[in-house]
């Protein structure tokens, strides 16, 4: 076997560099999520109000599930092709620990569907009268909390890979792990937005990506091994 | 060692089969005693609360119900955990006939915390933190019984519910505190607090009965349902047709 021969970072990088080349390929796995984000969080001032200070009340909230929902979104091209066409059964039996490729993966993944949120995100914020100045704050919060969202995520994807109907599934059981991302990562912008310091929920998503990086890639692996069974 | 034996003969599904059947009664009818004796001083007995009346009384439904939501939840991971890694078919069963069960007594505290806010908040929701962490918790049972329910293979929605139901447990707290972080209106605990309960024992007394009778009643529908589980499971074991038509 010519898998054990290679070291885990050169693995990592192979996984990683494949993912994000597929997804150069299929460029519109990367531009969905982005375009119905930005979609989902025009539709708030048509059903609202296009009102200023309404928009700026309700910025932090319509960003932030925005995100979520374009995550769950994206969540479905994670495995879904890779078990189609057997990849995620070399990459079991490739003799290289599962939950590191995992991560590997979900890391390209988080690359390929969070970044391009956070570089969307000032688009939105300005499009909501968001102030300036709580721009930073917001594509910082986005960055960790789509972490997260990722991650979690990862699991999600890998149980429902198995299943019949998997993407409302999916949903059904990411979201409501998903639930702490949303509660901090609005408190953050939106203390952002008040001119306050958002450090405090800033770090918990941090230490909640933290804590996603370093257990769900297991909880993922194990997912992957019942679904290939 | 003796334990382990006998871990092991409960462990198989025609022993367990028997065991639950003969432990039917020993739960249910202490769990209706209790039930009928707590209920009756709670609505009966009790003096009405100082504050909030005979308003209060729905706290001995709404209280053991709360309490048995996070139990059944902690349950089904502990039996979930211990089936994937043990592979003990009976295990998955234990977490698969908590699920339902746990479900129904969160919607039971949700309801009846519904009809408690309408006369003291004036409003029937309110997205206080333990309102909302328990919703959550509600959905919690929901994912795990819709992914249960999407897999045709009995041996896979085992265990990939046993990941969900584990990934969930370790959630749970980050979730409540979260949730408490966020917003907070509820009434503090009143029973496990700093220099006892804040009750009396007219009060408190059927508060503990419903609390155990609930927790009994818990026992005797996990018995049944777990035999049914084990039905299921087994339907073309050779034990079953021996037992004949139950």
């Amino acid at each position: 076997m010519t898998g054990l021969s290679t070291g885990l970072g050169r693995a990592a990088w192979l996984v990683f560099e494949r993912d994000v080349r597929l997804a150069f390929r299929r460029w519109e796995q990367v531009t969905h999520p982005v375009v119905f984000f930005v979609m989902v969080a025009s539709l708030f001032p048509l059903a609202l109000s296009p009102e200023p200070s309404l928009l700026r009340s309700i910025a932090p909230g319509v960003v932030w599930v925005a995100a979520l929902l374009s995550s769950m979104l994206a969540l479905d091209s994670l495995f879904r092709a890779d078990l189609e066409d057997g990849t995620l059964e070399q990459l079991t039996l490739s003799g290289q620990p599962l939950g590191w490729l995992l991560l590997a993966k979900t890391l390209a993944h988080w690359c390929l569907s969070g970044v391009p949120l956070v570089v969307a995100a000032p688009l939105v914020a300005e499009a909501l009268a968001a102030p300036g100045g709580s721009i930073g704050v917001l594509m910082t919060a986005l960055l960790l909390g789509t972490g997260v969202l990722s991650f979690l995520g990862a699991v999600g994807a890998a149980l429902t890979l198995g299943s019949r109907r998997g993407s409302v599934l999916l949903s059904l059981l990411v979201l409501p792990l998903a639930m702490p991302v949303l509660i901090f990562g609005a408190r953050a912008t939106d203390l952002a937005m008040r001119g306050e310091t958002a450090t405090g929920p800033l770090l918990l998503l941090a230490a909640m990506l933290i804590l996603a990086v370093t257990l769900s890639p297991l909880a993922a692996a194990a997912a992957v091994r019942i679904s290939l069974e | 060692m003796a334990t382990w034996t006998w871990f092991h003969k409960l462990s198989s599904p025609p022993h367990f089969y028997r065991i639950a059947g003969r432990l039917i009664p020993w739960f249910a009818i202490p769990a209706a005693l209790l039930i009928v004796g707590g209920i009756y001083g709670g609505l009966v007995r009790a003096p009405a609360d100082y504050q909030q009346g005979d308003a209060f009384r729905i706290v001995y439904v709404h209280a053991p119900a709360a309490w048995l939501s996070l139990m059944c939840y902690t349950t089904m991971a502990a039996a979930a955990a211990v089936g994937l890694v043990w592979r003990i078919k009976l295990a998955h069963a234990l977490a698969a006939a908590t699920a339902p069960i746990g479900a129904s007594f969160a919607l039971l505290c949700l309801a009846t915390g519904s009809l408690w806010g309408r006369p003291m908040w004036g409003t029937w929701w309110e997205w206080d933190a333990r309102l909302t962490s328990q919703l959550i918790l509600f959905f919690l049972y929901l994912g795990y019984m819709a992914l249960r329910s999407a897999f045709d293979d009995l041996q896979r929605a085992d265990r990939a519910s046993a990941v969900l139901a584990i990934v969930g447990v370790v959630n749970v707290p980050i979730i409540h505190f979260s949730v408490y972080w966020w917003n907070s209106l509820h009434q503090g605990s009143t029973v496990l607090r700093k220099g006892g309960p804040a009750m009396p024992p007219s009060m408190l007394i059927p508060l503990l009965m419903c609390l155990g009778g609930f927790t009994l009643l818990y026992a005797a529908l996990v018995c049944i349902r777990v035999r049914g589980e084990v039905l299921v499971r087994e339907r073309n074991a050779a034990w079953l047709r021996e037992l004949g038509p139950v």
